[in-house]
């Protein structure tokens, strides 16, 4: 090896040691533009990032909830057979038995439009209309008595919402 | 002294009660030395050895795809699926029928949570966006011509093993209770090679890992981790992902919670916070007693279990076994590895069967003089920092069993006089 090729491997070998330069990539990702993302990016962030434009009511929300959720979450969401919805608030308290819903457990009320958007209902996920969306969110929100029967829930009232359990999660640290 | 110069004992070396022996008893020539010194009088007489039919014709022809002999047909996985549904449930690895630490692919646990999508590659891709200087999207094809690296991992269900918070042992076998682990060896591209490529932006601390399977599994992710050793994996134990583990692409996080894994995987997004998707918060976090949830519990501690003997096999003649296990850590390497055969009164070193690797299982293995009579056997894992697997009292003790997730505690398998064997809390 010259000299010369000598030097410009350690400087190369240094580079790589210190990161001041990004490893070598085949680079073979293609650009994307927002609109292209647009039906993909369908996570809604806590603070409702992500929510599209559409409301809905909790009395709209028992229409959908009648025709798409009953058969699985049972009436008013108690459940069976799938999970209960409705209820259990007060239940997580030492000594007693917990009884996990929305409406007792769940700490973000953009969760659930998140979820029931996604994948709900489970044999035709997505299939929702964002407006029916909110309307359901509002109906079960309304069931568990966070929101009241004539609250209307959009991009700007669902972030608002309080959950009864928003402070009941305390993040894992090691040891514990 | 080195410890293979170490002098033979002429009788087997008690390491704990109840006829636990020297881990070294199969390693170092100790069992014909043994053998010898306890030779029955009374071995019984073999029947004349037949010469069947398979040693006399041709076999059978190739076939494309290999597949286990139709004797074997009992080492298979179990599954249940939630009510209304085929697909949506767990399925669990037949560990009391296997051996080793590699789990055969068409045994790797699985939990879906909208069945198994079949997916086209051709059609597949792989979005990088959210705080990123440039989106991208990438194809199967393309991540094919990235630089790729193997990771022997083991994937744990965060629910693996629940049955043990229940207030009595629940009667099923092995497969029922610590079926939800598997560990295979993975190969892919590193995520944050395709994070590069994007370029990320100061502000993101956190990623949204999202499937592409009819439920979006969704979970949140410290960008640290996705920027250490998390993978995009498209092989699995050599060929592709199958469908029930990710095809055509999963995400790997080792020593994560299975759930975290995302398979199917088709789209991240950096963020400044986690998302509070549904299964990071009212699922995966861990009820304790005094009503608050631990969230975002992502490494499986440090845990073991006995695979052999173990509920769902019946021991045989008294004499000697061999207790294998298998141990692994989400933090690190396993250490050691000890065993009991008298519900935890005293404890005997396993031998570690190398390689032991971080984030893998290792298998461990005791040799155990069994005299026909009642036994509890248990084992206990200690990871290379430091953490000692605990009893399920302690583990209980210290978190409450108000939760279906992350019990590492001690299993306990009761022999019965006569070989039966049951799941027990001792």
């Amino acid at each position: 090896m010259s000299m010369r090729k000598a030097l410009l491997a350690a400087c190369s070998a240094l580079v790589v040691g210190c990161g001041a330069a990004p490893a070598e990539s085949p680079n073979l990702g293609k650009a994307v533009s927002p609109e292209e993302i647009a039906s993909w990016d369908i996570s809604i962030g806590p603070d409702g990032a992500g929510l599209p434009s559409g409301s809905g009511t909790p009395q709209q929300g028992e229409q959908v909830y009648l025709a798409k959720c009953l058969a699985c979450h049972g009436e008013k969401g108690s459940g069976k057979p799938n999970d209960q919805l409705v209820g259990g608030q007060g239940s997580l308290g030492p000594g007693q038995a917990p009884v996990k819903t929305v409406g007792s457990f769940w700490p973000y009320a953009t969760t659930l439009f998140d979820y029931v958007r996604r994948a709900m209902p489970l044999n035709e996920s997505k299939s929702l209309r964002d407006d029916e969306v909110y309307a359901v969110v509002a109906y079960i929100l309304q069931l568990n008595g966070v929101i009241g029967e004539n609250d209307t829930i959009d991009a700007q009232t669902l972030p608002a919402v309080r959950m009864p359990n928003r402070d009941g999660f305390v993040r894992f640290s090691r040891g514990k | 002294m080195p410890k293979n110069k170490r002098p033979m004992p002429s009788e087997p070396e008690q390491a704990a009660g109840n006829g636990l022996l020297d881990r070294r008893l199969f390693l170092t020539g100790g069992a014909a030395a043994i053998g010898s010194a306890a030779l029955p009088d009374d071995v019984p007489a073999a029947e004349a050895l037949p010469v069947e039919s398979w040693m006399k014709t041709p076999g059978s022809p190739f076939v494309p795809y290999g597949q286990p002999s139709r004797y074997a047909s009992k080492v298979a996985r179990i599954f249940a699926s939630a009510p209304g549904t085929t697909g949506t449930g767990a399925s669990r690895t037949p560990h009391h029928l296997l051996d080793g630490t590699i789990t055969p692919n068409g045994l790797h646990f699985e939990r879906h949570h909208s069945g198994i999508p079949e997916i086209n590659p051709e059609a597949h891709r792989l979005l990088i966006h959210g705080l990123v200087k440039r989106p991208l999207v990438y194809t199967l094809d393309a991540l094919m011509r990235y630089p790729m690296e193997s990771r022997i991992a083991f994937i744990e269900c965060a629910g693996n093993s629940a049955q043990l918070y229940q207030k009595e042992p629940a009667p099923l076998g092995l497969q029922s209770l610590h079926g939800l682990l598997s560990c295979a060896e993975w190969t892919g591209v590193r995520l944050a090679a395709l994070l590069e490529d994007a370029g990320v932006d100061p502000r993101a601390q956190w990623i949204l890992a999202e499937g592409a399977d009819a439920s979006g599994m969704s979970r949140s992710v410290p960008l640290a981790k996705a920027m250490g050793d998390a993978l995009v994996a498209i092989y699995q134990n050599g060929e592709p992902v199958r469908p029930s583990n990710g095809y055509p692409m999963r995400l790997l996080l080792p020593g994560y919670e299975g759930n975290a894994n995302v398979k199917w995987l088709r789209r991240i997004k950096l963020t400044e916070g986690p998302t509070m998707t549904k299964d990071e918060t009212s699922k995966y976090t861990i009820l304790q007693n005094d009503g608050k949830s631990l969230q975002f519990c992502f490494a499986q501690e440090a845990k073991s279990v006995i695979t052999r003997p173990s509920p769902g096999l019946t021991m045989g003649a008294p004499g000697l076994y061999e207790i294998a296990g298998l141990a692994w850590s989400g933090y690190g390497k396993i250490a050691k590895v000890e065993v009991s055969a008298d519900g935890g009164a005293s404890w005997a070193l396993a031998a570690l069967q190398e390689p032991v690797l971080p984030m893998a299982v290792t298998r461990f293995r005791s040799p155990w003089r069994w005299d026909g009579g009642a036994a509890t056997l248990q084992s206990r894992a200690t990871d290379d920092s430091g953490y000692v697997q605990p009893s399920r009292s302690r583990l209980i003790a210290d978190r409450g069993a108000r939760t279906n997730y992350h019990f590492n505690g001690i299993a306990s398998w009761g022999v019965a006089q006569g070989g039966e064997v049951k799941h027990v809390y001792a």
